[in-house]
């Protein structure tokens, strides 16, 4: 873990504790100035409990929620995160700033989704009935919640099929759908197949949704699992985000996904190196998109300027003592151990303005992405791209855990690994799909402004029988 | 009606151009849709090949030829002479088979050929029967052109044929009807047949002549000399005999709480459709478009929908296009075309305007400001006029089209044609002024 990449923003203020926003310069409780805190301050005494000072930040949001819950949330508050005391004590310089931010976390859950808190009662790491993921994930787009409650193994045909019986308008409730997928009455766009996916394959799972904000999902993933040739399993997540300002994202995100995936389930079970899999899956997925430019545009897209379909791609494989991850884009990979004691760390680095600028020592991490500019991306799949460049990294983890991998949709809402780790429930090994599910509704109930897809995979990959819930 | 399972229909294909694009808030959608019609009974184009049709080949059509017989054709003596010559051709390029009918038009309208109350059918021998008769035409009488219409609508009736078409020529003003009654006659036949109309000389009526073109979708032109007048006749009995299909309308579904701004034809030239809306069927409604051959027509949509939330996206209308039924039914085209509507907030999206909704626009203005410009000038403004006329040339200069370009240049001096900066020319041709008045509304497509 120590050659992690740094760490991200500072999600709380070093000073008094209070939840910050990436952009602020200034703590907006206490006022403490933020540019002048190094980027991640080795320790701060003052921080010292877990317990008590969260729980005060807490308190307006839990106060919001009054009832039930609550109270034992509150109380819980403290018991309920042992683990994060023992930062403390266990000697951990870089692990202290990993405590303070669990619980206002789990407060921004909070009012908008009273099933959030809960997560304090269970004590215990199997976090046992934290969310509903109908409620969790649906909470604000009535249109679609048929779609939660299936749990279909092969989500891709359930949830297309899944709209109402009598194909009546989701939004106008009264006209009948036509053939093109439009209301006959009020006109209005019926949900489509990608507009949310969810796929299982055995210890793996991911969920991509349109989000709240964009009128189709431009995201697209793949999973898998396979065997190694000394029979050890090895998993597989690729997620793939689609350049909205290029012509037909979707299709390049889904042409990569799906290519960078199958070239990755062919390459490991021939002894393939998994790094070595990862570039050449990279490199696979690169012809695909490019292969896109050459077709002809369909009939809809007349816009004025066409240009090559792109998308960023990123990808883990997790075998029983390795994850390898890969990526082209600013889409990323998390590491959260299972042992929230350890801290949790980003395992890419993006090809982005704002991270050159962080990089060139130019600006700080949290100017960069307060920047306009911080999401323009400097490297990506596409005929049009400069030079194809795979980042690839390995990693042996000591410990087990869950890997993330998920497109910007969802990190621009947890943007620090210390976030994301707080959103990512404690049974996440256990149960990716609902762990997936639960990370994407954090990113839709903080507004959904784009297309959130994320992959969690369990590390160390296990053998056989791991088929979760 | 039609038969149409002759091989002759041609196919329809439909394109919609438009930034589907809206802000939050935004509730107008714009879209241009291209119609175009290929692979009839015609190789290539039908205008240009129009004798490619073996007899008894093409659809059924019947032909009524209105020539302007009042007094005024004597002067000069010219003028009836090249009339005759002018009909004479048109009888010529009839294809065997068609029927057709010579309309001799004064205050009244006498059938010149074949009489009867009948029409004629094509052969060798009903033309050279035809050319004789017109021999017999003289001048003398004055000039109601709604009792022609209505006579020309009763011959055309009587035969059982797919396309009904015809040609009117006057060289002067409608002085011996009411407007009121000219208004009747044209909505009477309006539908019933289209109609080509042409104003010979300089002593007619653009308005008149522009009019009955645009109520019985045809075309509209002048010839400013009378010896011109056989080509033009030819010409436009070949486009006639070209058409394949008639009574089209461009029908448009848009969903509930959606109201239409407008709807019009874009090219190849302006033609307000947007009051010509027959409703068909709930939240659907028919915008005649006449008869077609090969060819390609361009309409510009305009609606305005219910605003929805970022992200949403909807159906803003959906364009097809049908033959209407006398019972109600309406025959499928086949061709169908989407117009959406997506909110979303990059504004970089839903700022940009397409390239041919924002083409056509102009092209719009452009026949608006001339019209605008030359009624002006005719009412002694003269500074309006030189702002109006100035625009035009600048819409026409920025947009590419040459040719109506051309036709101001003979009436404004063009100073700066980027900034439309125009003097008025002291003295200007009545026919230049007619000329660009009658040919305002063509438009020139976008550049590729």
């Amino acid at each position: 873990m120590s050659q992690m990449p740094q760490q991200a923003a500072l999600s709380n203020c070093p000073s008094c504790e209070w939840p910050l926003e990436s952009g602020d310069r200034f703590c907006g409780a206490c006022g403490y100035d933020l540019s002048a805190v190094p980027a991640r301050p080795d320790d701060h005494p003052t921080v010292t409990l877990n317990g008590s000072v969260p729980p005060s930040g807490d308190g307006a949001g839990e106060g919001d929620d009054g009832a039930g819950g609550d109270a034992g949330a509150g109380a819980g508050d403290a018991a309920a995160w042992p683990l994060a005391a023992e930062p403390d004590s266990s000697s951990g310089g870089p692990a202290v700033t990993h405590v303070p931010a669990e619980l206002p976390g789990t407060d921004s859950g909070g009012s908008p989704l009273p099933t959030v808190p809960p997560a304090g009662p269970p004590v215990p790491p199997p976090t046992g009935s934290p969310v509903s993921p109908a409620t969790g994930v649906r909470f604000d787009r009535p249109p679609e919640p048929d779609e939660y409650p299936l749990q279909a193994p092969d989500p891709r045909i359930a949830d297309l099929s899944a709209p109402p019986g009598a194909k009546l308008c989701v939004a106008c409730r009264a006209g009948r759908v036509d053939s093109d997928g439009y209301c006959e009455n009020c006109g209005h766009a019926q949900p489509r197949e990608r507009d949310h996916m969810e796929q299982e394959a055995g210890p793996v799972a991911a969920v991509s949704d349109r989000g709240l904000r964009h009128h189709r999902n431009e995201d697209a993933f793949g999973i898998g699992r396979t065997t190694l040739p000394d029979g050890s399993p090895a998993s597989v997540a690729v997620v793939c985000d689609g350049v909205s300002s290029a012509t037909r994202p979707d299709d390049a995100s889904f042409a990569a996904g799906v290519a960078a995936n199958e070239s990755l389930l062919a390459a490991l079970p021939r002894g393939t190196h998994p790094q070595q899999a990862m570039h050449d899956a990279i490199v696979a997925a690169s012809h695909a998109v490019n292969a896109l430019a050459d077709e002809p545009a369909t009939a809809r897209e007349h816009s004025p300027h066409q240009n090559a379909p792109a998308c960023t791609i990123v990808g883990a494989v997790v075998t029983p003592g390795l994850l390898v991850v890969g990526w082209v884009g600013d889409s990323r990979v998390y590491w959260v151990p299972a042992d929230r004691t350890s801290p949790p760390a980003r395992l890419t680095e993006d090809d982005s303005w704002a991270a050159q600028m962080v990089s060139a020592g130019l600006m700080s991490e949290a100017e960069a992405y307060a920047d306009e500019r911080a999401h323009a991306i400097t490297g990506w799949l596409g005929a049009d791209a400069y030079e194809l460049e795979p980042h690839t990294a390995s990693f042996k983890p000591d410990r087990p855990g869950v890997v993330v991998v998920c497109t910007d949709g969802l990190w621009n809402y947890a943007e620090g690994a210390q976030e994301m780790a707080e959103f990512v429930p404690s049974d996440a090994a256990a149960r990716p799909l609902h762990a997936a599910r639960v990370l994407v509704g954090h990113a839709l109930d903080g507004g959904g402004h784009d297309n959130v897809t994320v992959a969690v995979v369990p590390f160390p990959a296990v053998s056989q029988g791991a088929g979760s819930a | 009606m039609a038969n149409f399972s002759k091989s002759n229909v041609p196919q329809f294909s439909m394109d919609v151009y438009q930034n589907e694009y809206l802000p939050e808030g935004g509730r107008e959608v714009n879209a241009i849709v291209t119609v175009t019609a290929t692979g009839g009974g015609t190789i290539g184009s039908a205008v240009a090949a129009p004798h490619l049709y073996a007899p008894g080949q093409g659809p059924s059509a019947a032909v009524a030829i209105m020539v302007d017989c009042s007094g005024s054709m004597d002067y000069p003596p010219t003028k009836m002479r090249n009339a005759r010559d002018a009909t004479a051709a048109a009888v010529d390029t009839l294809r065997d088979g068609v029927h057709f009918a010579v309309i001799g038009g004064t205050h009244v309208a006498k059938e010149v050929y074949p009489g009867g109350g009948r029409l004629a059918v094509a052969d060798a021998t009903t033309r050279e029967q035809a050319k004789q008769a017109l021999r017999k035409l003289s001048a003398g009488g004055g000039t109601a052109i709604g009792t022609w219409l209505r006579l020309a609508d009763r011959l055309l009736a009587s035969a059982d044929v797919a396309i009904r078409h015809g040609i009117l020529l006057t060289d002067g003003r409608n002085e011996h009807e009411s407007p009121g009654d000219l208004r009747a006659a044209l909505d009477s036949c309006a539908g019933r047949f289209t109609c080509d109309a042409r104003g010979v000389g300089t002593d007619w009526e653009v308005k008149e002549v522009t009019g009955i073109a645009s109520a019985l979708l045809g075309t509209s032109d002048i010839v400013a000399d009378p010896a011109a007048l056989a080509a033009d006749f030819t010409q436009m009995m070949e486009t006639a005999m070209g058409k394949e299909v008639a009574d089209v309308a461009l029908r448009l579904w848009t969903p509930v709480g959606t109201s239409i701004k407008f709807v019009k034809q874009v090219a190849p030239t302006v033609e307000e459709l947007t009051d010509r809306r027959a409703e068909a069927g709930p939240r659907a409604g028919d915008y005649p478009t006449g008869s077609w051959g090969d060819e390609s027509r361009d309409y510009h949509v305009c609606v305005e929908v219910q605003s929805a939330d970022i992200g949403q996206e909807m159906l803003a209308a959906r364009v097809s296009l049908v033959i209407p039924q006398p019972d109600g039914s309406a025959q499928n085209l086949g061709a169908q075309g989407l117009v959406r509507a997506v909110w979303t907030d990059d504004m970089a999206a839903s700022t940009a305007i397409n390239p041919q909704v924002a083409h056509y626009t102009g092209q719009a203005e452009l026949a608006q400001a001339i019209q605008q410009g030359l009624d002006l000038r005719k009412a002694g403004d003269f500074d309006g006029a030189t702002a109006k006329l100035g625009r035009a040339v600048q819409l026409a200069s920025a947009s590419g089209n040459a040719d109506t370009a051309k036709l101001l240049a003979k009436v404004v001096d063009v100073v700066d044609a980027a900034t439309g900066t125009v003097r008025l020319k002291a003295k200007v041709e009545e026919a230049d002024e007619m000329t660009l008045e009658t040919r305002s509304t063509k438009t020139v497509r976008v550049k590729k």
